[in-house]
């Protein structure tokens, strides 16, 4: 142990090595430690590109060669703005939309400018005035509820700037739940708010980043209003679909088309090489810029998953919380030994919203019993809202100063459909 | 010119770069590495070159997207998954492979790396859905004797394979994506190779070394080479997709030929004070009225003429015996562009061009005595992307021999792939974390560690009653492995050792496709052999109905070899005793050898020659 240390002392990463071992000498540009690298193991970038690891003994020397150079500053790039496109924001908050890789130490840096995003997607400029700005650089599992809020407000300003529509730049995995929260959170809205991100991180070819971004920019200068979520619609680099944010969700780890509409059609398809929209019309909510934000977020919702091995104590532990959604068995069911503990909760004031982890269909409190004595015991059933959104929206219509179970019940983004036909 | 060079004099120095498919599963993934048929599923994508810490992206990556190429992918569920369709990230690396690269490791006395990092090699010819290779350094510094001759192994990897390629249409290029994720080695050698033929007998004893592990794919397309060839004035040259062994040298051969070529047409143009006239001409009305089929098809799609001026290049386009000299070189590199050629002045006037036209070019391009120019007919923006090109590559002319990556031709010559790509592109591949090569891993290995060459060899030889000959050819042309396990079950080393080292060369002469003959044959054949079906001499025939195509139970049927049955020879015997009774009376046991003969004619490899005159000398000795 600490052989490694020892022999680096004060060489740092990018630092020009030669390391004698044994027989062999290795010269390289020392590399940072690999959090994955076994235990006293050096790792060092070749000549011919290929970083290795060698491990420090009693046998090893270091030599530094020459200190590390400065880093090469990128190379300034003039983006020609066209003045008379109209105005798009682009409001970076994380995930690896835009990036670019340091080929000398391998480091992957996001994009946390506005020209790093144009630099690497100058495309965008040749489709509309781009306004670009990096609101937080925030990895999608590091979103937290206040930061919707955040994000609302930040959308609110830039219309008021005169933006003709807002992308924003978003990390995959909780991306449904922010399209959710602004879909609530924006009132008045008369423009598309539209979100974006890669499910291939932006440093690498074969991303979907670029073509995601470029049909944002489309859905973003079309007249729908509404908050969108813009993603590939298959696994071709082809066309991309365009998701009501309240019935988004991912459902897939890694495929390019892992965002899906849940008991809705895509709300329509861009093609962003010719840049056609494609999608039904929908009702404009008012000309005027009257958008405001209505309510904020309660923090203090939990989402249960109800299943076999679920206690009193679980439904005991949400107690310190304002609200609860259950994500049911079903159509909408819970073990019916807990729905005493449920109901105790219930009329203490806490809401409970049934959904289901089905995903697919809507819940319902008549079918079975079980489902009769949730309904009796107050729980809200919430039809085929998707859990996420139902916890979202709660969470939302707890700031009001209106009845929550009115509100939850309400079909105010969408996050109902009527009729479904898959 | 066939003389023969003085290779030393010309200061060849060729390396190679072999890339051995291993038989295990995937390197990244679970699926079988298998090659399939079916093209099931497609799915279409684009590659973007990423920038670099310049932003500024390679100068080779850069080339290709200019191409503007989309690719499709054939995605056969059986053979490949979410990870070869870059939709899952990779798992592994598959253990048994690894295994298998540093078995090799260990053969060459190479210093095997304490820990591996797989890096991401940027590649976005479409080859790779990623856009990248991912390739692990796994041993450095080995050594390899060939012909009592050190060659230095500088490097050893452990990489994927990429896609295949299937076609190029409407836009597209199409790959299947069987191939991606193939374990490969990579075996590097240093340039230490000075002759065509031994660049042929280093990549046959590697070839061998990798075979005696007995877990790499075999056939064509397994194991392919890539060289690096350059003489004393010339260039680093390296050709890729070399798939024939036999041919190396011939690769080899033709390369040094171009470069003196390319050195010769430099010193040319050095005196003629050749010079690159960085200037695009439109030349649509000089063509206006052309009777030439191409012309006039591209100016009634709208396109127009467009030339560039040569100075001091006449007649080193093409030479006066119509050799290609600079005239496919220029082409080369326009055709990078899309366009589907250029005309030069030293073909014209020909194609339909006239010597008016050619008069009224000259005239607008102020050509002179010793000038030649370039033409091309397409869109205006198109022509001048390919005519820059063409001034591109001229301007290299002035130098000599360009550094270039090349892609090697069945015929043994090659194409412009690619301008040498510098220092490849590489970043770590952060979705597989470094694998540490344990010690006890490595004494495992070297305690199982397969034959070496030299000891099969040598083995051969005192099992098999081999001669040091055969038992080196069988080694050579990679026979050994499939022979050893036919002679453990049928016998008959010495039918077998004969059947690859003279049948195999004699069938191939005679223009049999050997590649038709599978192992599944062979065993087929040979255990009818061994139950005495046939008889040896049976063999090539065999062979050549099964290199056409039948199965050997039909080959056996239409080459006349079904088995002939005792009491069938018997019956032969006896007519013929009888046809000739004056003479076997006259001779005695001495008709045997004249009539044996006979015998082996008519009854042709259907039965065992030893047999025939055993039953020839009963017959006769029944008679006298
Ligand atoms: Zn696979």
């Amino acid at each position: 142990m600490v052989q490694r240390e020892a022999l680096l002392k004060d060489a740092k990463p990018g630092d020009r090595l030669k390391i004698k071992k044994d027989e062999e000498t290795y010269e390289g540009v020392l590399m940072p430690i690999h959090r994955f690298s076994g235990e006293d193991i050096i790792t060092l970038k070749l000549d011919n590109g290929y970083n290795v690891g060698i491990k420090a003994d009693k046998n090893t020397e270091v030599e530094l060669i020459r200190k590390s150079e400065e880093e090469a500053k990128r190379k300034e790039k003039k983006i020609d703005i066209d003045e008379s496109k109209s105005t798009i924001s682009i409001l970076g908050t994380g995930g690896t939309i835009a990036s670019y890789v340091e080929y000398r130490t391998g480091a992957v840096h996001p994009a946390q400018t506005a020209d790093d995003l144009l630099f690497s997607n100058p495309e965008i400029a040749e489709r509309c005035r781009p306004k670009v700005e990096v609101l937080f650089s925030k990895l999608s599992e590091e979103m937290r509820p206040e930061d919707w809020v955040t994000i609302a407000d930040r959308v609110i300003e830039l219309f008021q700037e005169g933006s003709e529509g807002v992308i924003i730049s978003h990390g995959t995995d909780t991306m449904g739940y922010t399209a959710a929260a602004l879909s609530f959170l924006l009132e008045g809205l008369s423009k598309p708010v539209v979100l974006v991100g890669s499910q291939r991180s932006s440093d690498r070819p074969s991303s979907d980043a670029h073509l995601n971004l470029l049909a944002a920019v489309e859905m973003a200068k079309s007249d729908h209003p509404g908050v969108y979520v813009v993603m590939h619609e298959s696994m071709s680099d082809k066309k991309c679909a365009v998701h009501k944010g309240t019935k988004v969700r991912k459902m897939h780890t890694s495929r390019r088309d892992a965002f899906e509409s849940i008991n809705d059609e895509p709300v329509g398809f861009v093609d962003p090489e010719t840049g056609e929209v494609d999608i039904e019309e929908r009702p404009k909510k008012g000309e005027d810029e009257n958008i405001k934000r209505k309510g904020s977020m309660e923090e203090k919702v939990s989402l249960l998953y109800a299943n076999p091995g679920l206690t009193e104590e679980d439904i005991k532990h949400a107690r310190s919380k304002e609200g609860i959604v259950i994500a049911g068995t079903g159509l909408g069911h819970m073990p019916t030994d807990l729905i005493p503990a449920l109901e105790e909760i219930i009329d203490e004031g806490l809401p409970v919203v049934m959904t289901s982890q089905c995903l697919y269909g809507t819940v319902n409190g008549h079918v079975y019993s079980a489902g009769r004595e949730l309904k009796e015991a107050g729980v809200i059933f919430a039809g085929d809202m998707l859990p996420e959104t139902a916890m979202v929206k709660l969470m939302w219509a707890l700031t009001l100063d209106e009845d929550v179970e009115k509100v939850m019940k309400q079909n105010i983004a969408g996050e109902y459909t009527e009729r479904r036909i898959r | 010119m066939s003389v023969q060079k003085d290779y030393d004099e010309l200061g060849l120095k060729v390396g190679l770069e072999i890339h051995q498919q291993l038989d295990t599963k995937k390197l990244f993934c679970g699926c079988p590495s298998d090659m399939v048929e079916e093209e099931d599923r497609t799915v279409l994508r684009n590659l973007r070159p990423t920038e670099s810490e310049l932003g500024e992206v390679d100068k080779a990556a850069l080339m290709e997207a200019q191409k503007g190429l989309k690719f499709r992918y054939q995605a056969p569920e059986g053979s490949s998954c979410l990870v070869e369709l870059d939709e899952e990230p990779p798992a592994g690396p598959d253990e048994e492979a690894l295994d298998l690269a540093l078995t090799m490791a260990l053969f060459m006395n190479a210093e095997i790396m304490d820990e591996i990092h797989f890096m991401r090699k940027i590649v976005i010819d479409g080859s790779n859905t990623t856009g990248f290779q991912r390739t692990g350094l796994i041993a450095m510094n080995g050594t390899l004797e060939v012909n009592g001759k050190e060659i230095g192994i500088p490097t050893m990897c452990l990489e994927e394979d990429a896609a295949r390629s299937i076609e190029e249409k409407d836009g597209e290029k199409v790959f299947r994506l069987d191939r991606l994720g193939i374990p490969l080695v990579e075996i590097a050698t240093d340039p230490d190779i000075s002759s065509p033929e031994e660049a042929k007998e280093v990549a046959q004893n590697i070839g061998a070394l990798f075979r005696s592990t007995k877990s790499v794919k075999r056939g064509i397309g397994s194991i392919r080479e890539d060289l690096n060839v350059s003489i004393e004035e010339g260039a680093r040259v390296e050709m890729k997709g070399v798939q024939e062994l036999d041919m190396l040298p011939e690769y080899v051969e033709k390369e040094v030929d171009r470069q003196i070529k390319l050195l010769e047409i430099k010193e040319i143009l050095e005196e003629r004070n050749a010079e690159i006239v960085d200037k695009i001409y439109d030349v649509t009305e000089e063509f206006e009225g052309c009777e030439s089929g191409i012309i006039q098809g591209s100016l009634n799609k709208g396109n127009g003429v467009y030339a560039v001026k040569l100075k001091g290049f006449d007649g080193q386009l093409r030479g006066d015996e119509g050799e290609a000299l600079l005239g496919p070189e220029l082409a080369d590199y326009a055709k990078k562009t899309g366009v589907a050629g250029i005309f030069h002045s030293d073909e014209l006037p020909k194609f339909g061009i006239t010597d008016k036209e050619v008069k009224v070019v000259k005239k607008k391009l102020e050509i002179e005595e010793k000038d030649a120019f370039a033409l091309v007919t397409e869109s205006e923006e198109n022509s001048r992307d390919a005519l820059r090109k063409v001034i591109e590559r001229a301007e290299m002319a002035l130098k000599g021999v360009p550094e270039e990556t090349r892609q090697a031709q069945p015929d043994g010559t090659s194409s412009f792939l690619r301008p040498l790509s510098g220092e490849a592109r590489m970043y770590p591949e952060t979705d597989i974390p470094p694998k540490q090569v344990e010690r006890e891993r490595l004494k495992r290995l070297d305690e199982e560690l397969p034959e070496r060459p030299e000891e099969k060899i040598e083995r051969f030889q005192k099992e098999y009653g081999l001669n040091e000959q055969q038992s080196e050819q069988l080694f050579k042309k990679g026979y050994d492995v499939l022979f050893e396990r036919l002679v453990e079950r049928y016998g008959s080393p010495s039918v077998i050792t004969n059947t690859f080292l003279h049948t195999y060369p004699d069938l191939k002469k005679e223009g049999y496709e050997l590649e038709n003959i599978n192992e599944e044959d062979l065993e087929r054949m040979f255990k009818r052999f061994d139950a005495g079906e046939f008889a040896k001499e049976g063999i090539p025939d065999l062979l050549q109905e099964v290199a056409e195509g039948r199965s050997v139970k039909e080959a056996l049927k239409s080459a006349g070899l079904e088995t002939v049955s005792e009491e069938d020879i018997r019956e032969e015997v006896i007519d013929l005793i009888e046809d000739r009774s004056d003479f076997v009376e006259e001779r005695e046991m001495g008709a045997v050898g004249p009539l044996m003969g006979v015998l082996m004619k008519e009854l042709k490899g259907k039965a065992d020659g030893e047999k025939i005159s055993k039953i020839l000398r009963e017959e006769i000795q029944k008679r006298i």
